[in-house]
């Protein structure tokens, strides 16, 4: 056990965990961030996609020991009152079926957008795959990607 | 009748709520009921007091409703549409509407369960009667108050109007009142056109939870004190439990107990629901997911050999020697086949396989139980809360009175948590731990290998043609693991003189369940890929010879038991063709169609190569369901179920290794992603003033035909066995 430092939405949160914790168990179990979901455990479907330092990671599969200091956004942090434009996004097109993978979605999305402002359908597809959405509701995602991308840029 | 219910007596009790609380004790997804109510309508003030009007409405003294949504949601959206029901006879704007998920409750709801498509179909009335009761109560508390008869009086969006005297009153203002006035003996329904909710585009009323990330599903719940569990089941199909030594994890830190538990005990009364190939399991209990999870790889166990174990290849072979020569039960007989095969002029003979499916639901089998020496509460997500209760009722030597079930959203379900054995899991546990809350999470890995698949499958079609290309002689013969997949009364039954169906089941020691819809997810593909391939052998155009054989069925039918409607099938196959711009003769897309769930579904699928691969450009959909309660929600189920039909048709197998499954997680099961999804699904609903029927699954089953019959168009090649992409490239 060692302890750790995070930035987590703004807020210096300090945990006591095995430097192998995934940040994921953290987020969840020790700090009653339950937004982003476990999937899988192994990167693969990304349902547990966090921002570390602005950048879209697997937190499932990112061991607490080597981001301490780090600064990380949860779905719960994208925004102060669910309106970032992703999240309008969704409520627009009303994306989610069973809504378990969104949150993944969603940040996923946020972070493409900020690296490529205005993506082409292309860009959103190769984006976007990293995450599964075990309902089908890929058409709808891809509409509300470029429906943020619109109102972002 | 469990503590935190509305009795029968307390139906139509008023009581304020104090401080904004909660008034019926729904549990932990309720509580802080305005707050969370706040959230989830930021724009809506919250009332001051509530009046409990029955089981599923509580008027706000400012006239807002919050609704109860009787049934589990898995993402079909039953939590958006079931109250819709309500508020449109209610006469309520559903602006002023808070929706709040039931919990398990006997007496006061009929069937909360989530299966077969049939929420709404069963809920149509007895919702709608809800709302129309509630409102004919109103309508006589303030005929009431305002001294004049009911008769005169009308409501508008929550509001009572005497237009003689030009007053009004709020359902707030006359609710309690209202609550206190016996019930009619019955009461008009509106008619369908003057409908102001049902059949308009209503958002998804967790929609802004799920994008803010605020807790909902079973996973998120966490309570103070409460422990972490994690189990072990055995390696393989047709093994279980020997010996367990545990001394090493016990010392690890954050382990609290390692227990064994039995969820399905000798002499216990089990239920259809309990379902489970590995009853005997390890469980890891401890302060964190992770910790347990990985506590429990380093557990030493022993375990032994019951039943022989089984590779893909064998299962294989004992479907194909069970079709071969198994004695198959004769499910329907027309004519005399024979005779008329032995005189057709040309004989199609086909053959179709799919393998076993896991469900996949993103998030992972998981129960949260808190059992004590009384009382038994459990928390999580479960599409047959009642078969729930009765099987832990059973296990725990409890009375079901004594146990309290609270359904969340689940993160899917496709027919997996009809099977609630990680329910009765987790409360054994709870139990064998000593009483303590527990929450029970599956790894990833638990949740693939732990069974209830969708069966493996294998049919044989045949159809005879005689000189002219008519359809003489049909026959059908199915088998699959555990059962046939052969639907006897489907078309083409009905349609040809003479017609033979039989089923034949192969034995396997995997266990099997209801994957959505059930038989019907493999046999529609089988059977719209066979007579796509008759109707070319008889030189017509798919969509003609398929209109043929309905005209048939529809003037002279073969048969009474026929499970369908030619003319609505008909018409749904009519309006793709219309909708997608059909080229009668030499379309190059697939086109299918197929009824189940009461609904009546036809796609036309154009396909492409991508790499060797086929993929979706576009699918036209028709649909007839009768009418659509909420066209937002209905889209996006037939568009959910197209994407996930084509991706478990191209890429879905679950395969075996000595009884081991071979796929335990995403980077070796591939589900459909964004960047292979259909670019473009175009759905056209048939108008309809028949009473509604399911979404959630009709729409999955014919595009495996629609997709196989695209991929011919495309490639020149029939493509028998799925998933389609793996077993071409196994062909080379």
């Amino acid at each position: 056990m060692a302890t750790f430092n995070l930035t987590v939405n703004g807020q210096t949160r300090t945990v006591e965990a095995e430097p192998e914790m995934p940040l994921l168990w953290v987020l969840r179990d020790e700090l009653g961030l339950v937004g982003t979901k476990y999937g899988c455990g192994i990167a693969a479907c990304g349902a547990c996609t966090v921002h570390v330092d602005g950048a879209a990671m697997r937190s499932c599969s990112l061991p607490v020991g080597q981001i301490d200091g780090q600064s990380i956004t949860t779905i719960e942090g994208l925004s102060a009152d669910g309106d970032h434009p992703v999240q309008l996004a969704w409520l627009e097109h009303d994306v989610p079926q069973c809504g378990y993978c969104q949150a993944g979605q969603i940040m996923s999305a946020a972070a493409l957008l900020d690296g490529i402002p205005n993506p082409d359908d292309a860009e959103i597809r190769a984006g976007m795959s990293g995450n599964i959405c075990r309902c089908g509701t890929y058409t709808r995602i891809h509409a509300a990607v470029k429906s943020a991308a619109q109102k972002l840029s | 009748m469990s503590r935190n219910k509305p009795s029968r007596r307390s139906f139509l009790k008023v009581s304020a709520a104090a401080g904004g609380g909660m008034l019926l004790g729904f549990s932990w997804l309720t509580s802080c009921e305005n707050e969370k109510a706040r959230k989830a309508s930021p724009e809506l003030q919250m009332p001051e007091k509530w009046v409990t009007v029955n089981a599923f409405l509580k008027i706000g003294d400012n006239g807002v409703v919050t609704i109860m949504s009787p049934n589990p949601e898995i993402g079909q959206n039953v939590k958006t549409s079931m109250p819709m029901l309500v508020a449109e006879e209610l006469d309520v704007d559903w602006k002023n509407v808070v929706v709040e998920q039931a919990g398990l409750d006997t007496d006061n709801y009929q069937r909360q369960l989530a299966g077969g498509s049939q929420s709404i179909r069963h809920g149509w009335e007895p919702l709608r009667k809800t709302g129309a009761t509630a409102r004919y109560l109103l309508l006589q508390a303030a005929a009431q108050q305002l001294d004049v008869d009911a008769a005169s009086l009308r409501t508008e969006n929550g509001v009572i109007y005497h237009d003689d005297s030009d007053r009004k009153v709020g359902y707030g203002e006359v609710a309690s009142l209202a609550a206190t006035l016996p019930l009619p003996e019955e009461v008009t329904l509106k008619d369908p056109a003057d409908f102001k909710i049902i059949g308009h585009a209503t958002k998804n009323v967790d929609a802004r939870k799920i994008v803010t990330g605020q807790p909902l599903f079973g996973l998120d719940l966490q309570r103070e004190g409460m422990k972490y569990a994690a189990i072990v089941h055995p390696p393989a199909f047709g093994m279980k439990l020997k010996s367990v030594d545990d001394a090493a994890v016990r010392a690890l830190p954050g382990i609290h107990d390692v227990v064994t538990i039995n969820a399905a005990p000798e002499g216990v009364e089990l239920q259809w629901s309990d379902v489970n190939a590995f009853p005997q399991l390890v469980a890891v209990v401890g302060d964190n997911s992770w910790r347990v999870l990985d506590a429990k790889k380093k557990l030493n166990i022993e375990w032994e050999q019951t039943s022989p174990p089984e590779s893909t290849a064998d299962q294989q072979e004992s479907m194909r020697l069970a079709l071969m020569d198994g004695k198959a039960e004769e499910a329907r007989r027309d004519g005399n086949p024979e005779a008329a095969f032995a005189r057709a002029a040309t004989i199609i003979d086909r053959t179709y396989s799919a393998p076993f499916l896991p469900h996949n639901t993103m998030e992972p089998m998981n129960f949260f139980a808190h059992v004590t020496d009384e009382r038994a509460e459990l928390v999580g997500p479960i599409q047959t809360p009642e078969f729930l209760r009765k099987t832990v009722s059973a296990v725990l030597d409890m009375p079901e009175d004594n146990i309290d079930i609270m359904m969340t959203r689940m993160g899917g379900g496709f027919g997996r948590r009809l099977y609630g054995n990680f329910g009765v899991e987790a409360a054994l546990i709870s139990r064998a731990a000593g009483g303590v809350p527990v929450k029970l999470v599956y790894s990833r890995e638990d949740d693939m290998t732990q069974g209830t698949y969708r069966p493996e499958y294998l049919v044989r079609y045949r159809a005879g043609l005689d000189e002219e290309g008519r359809l003489i002689a049909f026959h059908v013969r199915g088998t699959g693991a555990g059962e046939s997949p052969v639907f006897a009364n489907r078309y083409p039954a009905g349609t040809v003189d003479n017609y033979l169906a039989e089923n034949i089941s192969t034995e396997s020691n995997v266990s099997t369940g209801a994957w959505r819809a059930p038989r019907s997810n493999f046999i529609a593909g089988a059977e719209q890929a066979f007579l796509d391939e008759v109707a070319e052998a008889a030189g017509k155009d798919p969509i003609e010879f398929r209109l043929e054989l309905f005209d048939r069925a529809i003037n002279d039918p073969v048969g009474e038991d026929n499970d369908y409607d030619p003319e609505r099938y008909a018409g749904v196959l009519k309006l793709v063709r219309d909708k997608s711009g059909w080229k009668t003769g030499n379309d190059p897309r697939g086109v299918a169609a197929y009824y189940c769930h009461n609904s009546y579904v036809a796609q036309v699928l154009e396909a492409r190569l991508e790499a060797g691969e086929p993929r979706v450009n576009e699918v036209h959909c028709a649909v007839d369901c009768g009418i659509v309660v909420n066209p937002e929600g209905a889209h996006n189920q037939i568009e959910g179920g197209i994407i996930d039909g084509v991706g478990h048709a191209l890429f879905g197998a679950l395969t075996f290794t000595d009884g081991k499954p071979d796929q335990q997680n995403f980077d070796t099961y591939r589900l459909i992603r964004h960047i292979e999804a259909p670019r473009a699904i175009h759905t056209h609903f048939v108008e309809s003033d028949t009473a509604p029927t399911g979404l959630g699954e009709p729409s999955l089953p014919p595009v495996i035909g629609a997709l196989a019959n695209a991929i011919y168009r495309v490639t020149g090649e029939r493509v028998y066995d799925q998933p389609f992409v793996q077993r071409r490239e196994l062909r080379g």
